[in-house]
């Protein structure tokens, strides 16, 4: 799914561009905790996928980077600060933000094809 | 028999120093991933390098992490001077954690860094002397993958 779908589906706004505008979102995982977020790392770090947080700050976009997550969806209508979004753009992190809530926000992609990325063995 | 160094780097780590906080780990993966090593071998690198740079930051006074590239294994140390751990195997523990409310609202706090850490690491090494500080020394093959 590209990133001009998944704005149209949650009704929200890209804030900063993937370097890939065209990439296609196949995975997804929600969370506000960070670890969480590394311990599904697969196929959640490949390119294809995203992550949905209620967490605005520098750190999720840090994360998504270390993950290799290529965009993120904040909910709850929540803008991040400059200093977010200044990050996102030199780690290429695509942005986006909904006034939708997680739960919302999940189901919509879900029942739209977007798979949940899994737990893996880290080796 | 120790194989030769191809690189090696230290970074400093600040405790309390959120604004920074990462920023050391984001650099070995870009180092990783410029020399051509494996992206699944990158992955779980900087997830190791993030997770106990993480904890510096969150736990520690101050620390330091070393990186050293071989010919057939990436090394990485940290080793920082702070509380300490006083009991590992509970921190060990998936869920463990003695976050504050306010670790907890940036987004950590979920009690997995040091179990992500053992699950991306060939070998994992942790020791700790409270009141002093705690060092992990962490291993990941490159199994010949990396030409
Ligand atoms: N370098 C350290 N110095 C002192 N205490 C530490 C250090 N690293 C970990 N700890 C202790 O071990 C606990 C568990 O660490 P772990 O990284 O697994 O989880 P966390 O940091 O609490 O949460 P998360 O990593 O999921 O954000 C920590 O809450 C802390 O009490
Ligand atoms: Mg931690």
């Amino acid at each position: 799914m590209t990133l001009n779908k998944i704005k149209k589906f949650l009704n929200a706004q890209i804030l900063c561009k993937h370097r890939d505008h065209n990439c296609d979102i196949k995975y997804a995982k929600a969370s506000d905790l960070m670890s969480d977020v590394l311990a599904f790392s697969q196929p959640f770090s490949k390119p294809e996928a995203l992550l949905i947080t209620g967490l605005t700050n520098k750190h999720v976009i840090r994360t998504c980077e270390i993950a290799g997550v290529c965009a993120v969806v904040f909910v709850r209508g929540k803008n991040p600060s400059t200093e977010t979004i200044k990050l996102a753009k030199d780690c290429k992190i695509a942005i986006l933000t909904t006034k939708l809530k997680m739960f919302e926000a999940c189901g919509i992609l879900y029942s739209n094809g977007i798979k949940s990325s899994s737990i893996k063995k880290g080796k | 028999m120790q194989s030769k160094t191809v690189f090696q780097q230290k970074y400093k780590i600040k405790g309390g120093d959120f604004v920074n906080a990462g920023e050391s780990s984001c650099k070995i993966r870009n180092i990783l991933k410029e020399i051509g090593i494996d992206a699944d071998i990158v992955r779980r690198l900087a997830i190791v390098a993030y997770e106990a740079e993480m904890n510096v930051v969150l736990y520690a006074k101050h620390g330091i992490m070393y990186l050293f590239i071989y010919p057939d294994k990436i090394l990485l140390k940290i080793e920082d001077k702070g509380q300490g751990i006083k009991n590992i195997n509970l921190a060990m523990r998936p869920g463990y954690s003695t976050a504050t409310e306010e670790i907890r609202e940036m987004g950590f706090g979920a009690g997995m860094g040091l179990p992500n850490i053992k699950k991306n690491a060939d070998v994992f090494k942790i020791t700790s002397k409270v009141g002093k500080g705690t060092a992990l020394e962490i291993i990941i093959n490159l199994n010949g993958k990396n030409g």
